[in-house]
């Protein structure tokens, strides 16, 4: 048991991250302080809210790179809305990112389910056009600092117990997820149907109605994390969070979450987002050009996959080699 | 499912009048409907200069677009291919600055294409990952290193006889560019369709296990297919870095996107096991014309992106819905 453990991917990326702080504060000691700790929690909430809902897809064998899109996309609707009314309170404009989110992501879903296209053709059109869409309501222009009332940039920065809402809501959502996941059928469901649709088809499990789930779950994930950015940023325009998504795919990947589905664990997406964000915050402290960033998140990907592709393999006698990979 | 799930031959023998419902004959129907609207609605539009210049829209995006094609036949994909086209880009500007001349810089930006593709093919083929995730990460790979070595600066000064790629014409109207498209279709359509290579393509996309079965080295053929796009993705980023005589890290940004789009347009599955290259190169007359109708009614280059996107899914989703509503 305690070696199973110890094994995990999970217990990996625990000890990677530590070797890492550890490598990071044998030169830059603040870097470790507890307060800058808690900055980098914070700073990496958006990616760790947007990876849990990414799993999630990824589970079912699906991918969503609509994500970004989809967080640009509300993010703008509610500055637009608070610039229209400011006086709305907090927990409408909650419901409206939260609302429009999850619709977005329903689409997605339903192209998917009903239409039976392939998630990466349906979400990298949606992804385009969601911008799009950003560009013709906006026609282009930012919604400032100045414009946004002043409660609406409050609320991610109200701090509780030392941490700002932002982060508490990271937190929230990774033991509501644990719990969704491990504890509930549809949580359940997410597994089977990417892990063996035939076999999850006969249990009584509709494949495509899962798959619409985690895309809807994305969606909302998303749309939350959506107002979010935008107040924490307190400025909305066009290109926000651009190939963000990729980070979100890098973060699954990296916590072990295996692409063919079926495998990953809310757990292993947290850390995979943590990881990616402690690099993301130490390159400016040890002096690395930001530019540097892209080609890291490319490099984390490959190497991530082909880890969990030598984990993976099935460890019986290989009788007749696969000929295609499962895709 | 059972009627989406059915797989057709990339082209049977067929009779003139199966031949008239092809998606090849309907996609002629809609780019020539698009030629027709778009030379009501802009008074610019019929004009020889202005239509060449309209050929620059698809030129480059559908060189790749074919190898992209045999890719996409052979059940992968390739999202890393605008990315390659600004690693290619940076090295051939890198080189620029090191005083090399046109030759080498030809030379080098295909070297660049071909060892990506490599990178790609040898990820896929040895490793046995998924093409979706690889391409996924060497499409911020490549791009990410062309980042590093750039910043926010850019090449310049490309040699004159290396702007020829981008910016020569070989007769009147007739760009270096649009030859070059039409000798590459013609090279592709002939390896797809016409040589035992082509077939192996198809057998592996509708059957990969039954291919290897059947003594089709697949691993193999799938490498070369990488390679064939990594180096079209050289080839692209030579006439691009030659037409806009600079180089910077966002060069290409969002092409993978519209070169699927172009597969998919002209009639491949994206599942894989079928497609034709005419297809293909009628979806680029049809893109090309599109995002040049929109250019010259003042239409944002991002608006036009919703149309590419919508014509992405639509393109999928309307056969799909037709069955559906048939089946009924």
């Amino acid at each position: 048991m305690l070696k199973r453990v110890l094994t995990s991917r999970e217990a990996l990326l625990v000890g990677a991250i530590v070797l890492l702080l550890a490598l990071i504060s044998s030169r830059f000691p603040s870097f470790v302080a507890p307060g800058n700790l808690t900055n980098v929690f914070n700073d990496t909430s958006p990616l760790i809210l947007l990876a849990i809902g990414q799993m999630i897809v990824i589970l079912t064998k699906c991918i969503d790179l609509s994500v970004a899109a989809n967080l640009a996309l509300t993010g703008m609707v509610v500055s637009m809305v608070n610039v229209a009314a400011p006086d709305l309170p907090i927990v409408v404009i909650l419901i409206i990112a939260v609302g429009l989110g999850t619709i977005l992501g329903m689409i997605n879903g339903i192209l998917v389910w009903k239409l039976a296209i392939p998630p990466i053709v349906v979400t990298l059109g949606t992804m385009t056009i969601f911008r799009g869409i950003i560009f013709v309501i906006s026609d282009g222009k930012w919604v400032n600092s100045h414009e946004m009332s002043p409660a609406f940039k409050a609320f991610p920065r109200a701090e509780l117990l030392g941490l700002p809402v932002l982060g508490w809501i990271a937190i929230i959502a990774v033991i509501a997820f644990t719990i969704v996941m491990t504890r509930t059928t549809l949580g359940r469901a997410f597994y089977a149907a990417g892990g063996n649709p035939h076999a999850a088809t006969y249990a009584g499990i509709n494949v495509g109605k899962t798959q619409f789930w985690a895309f809807t779950i994305s969606g909302a994930l998303a749309g939350l994390t959506g107002y979010l950015w935008v107040s924490r940023f307190a400025v909305s325009y066009v290109d926000i969070a651009g190939g963000f998504e990729l980070d979100v795919v890098a973060a699954c990947v990296i916590g072990g979450v295996s692409i063919m589905g079926g495998i990953g664990t809310v757990a292993g997406a947290l850390l995979g987002a943590l990881f990616l964000g402690i690099i993301k915050n130490a390159l400016p402290v040890v002096d690395i050009s930001p530019f540097w960033q892209l080609a890291i998140s490319g490099g984390a990907i490959i190497i991530a996959v082909a880890l969990n592709a030598q984990a993976n393999r099935e460890k019986g006698r290989i009788i007749l080699k696969r000929a295609e990979q499962a895709t | 499912m059972s009627t989406t799930d059915r797989f057709v031959p990339d082209r049977l023998q067929s009779p003139l009048e199966q031949r008239l419902k092809s998606w090849e004959t309907l996609l002629l129907l809609v780019a020539i409907g698009i030629f027709i609207a778009n030379s009501f609605a802009s008074p610019y539009f019929l004009n020889a200069w202005n239509l060449s210049d309209a050929t620059f829209n698809f030129t480059e995006k559908a060189m790749i677009a074919f190898a992209m094609a045999l890719l996409i036949i052979s059940g992968e994909i390739d999202l890393s291919v605008a990315s390659i086209i600004a690693l290619a880009s940076t090295a051939m500007g890198a080189a620029v600055q090191l005083g090399f001349g046109t030759p080498a810089l030809v030379f080098i930006g295909l070297g660049v294409g071909l060892i990506c593709g490599a990178f790609n093919g040898v990820l896929v083929t040895r490793f046995g990952l998924p093409s979706i995730v690889v391409t996924i990460g060497t499409m911020s790979l490549f791009r990410g290193i062309s980042f590093i070595v750039l910043g926010d600066q850019a090449f310049k000064g490309y040699p004159a006889s290396f702007s020829w790629f981008g910016q020569g014409y070989v007769w009147w109207v007739i760009s270096f560019e649009l030859v070059l498209f039409a000798i590459i279709a013609v090279i592709y359509g002939v390896l797809l369709h016409k040589t035992n290579f082509g077939r192996t393509v198809y057998a592996i996309g509708n059957n990969a296990t039954g291919a290897m079965f059947s003594g089709i080295r697949v691993q193999r053929v799938k490498f070369i297919l990488f390679l064939l796009t990594g180096l079209m993705s050289g080839v692209a980023a030579i006439c691009l870095t030659a037409r806009l005589g600079s180089t910077r890290p966002s060069i290409a940004t969002g092409w993978e996107l519209e070169i699927v789009t172009m597969v998919v347009l002209g009639g491949v599955s994206i599942l894989g096991g079928s497609g034709t290259i005419v297809g293909v190169v009628i979806a680029a007359f049809v893109m090309g014309l599109v995002t040049f109708g929109l250019g010259l009614l003042n239409v944002p280059g991002i608006v036009m992106s919703i149309v590419i996107g919508a014509l992405l899914i639509g393109v999928i989703a309307l056969p799909r819905l037709w069955s559906m509503w048939r089946t009924r």
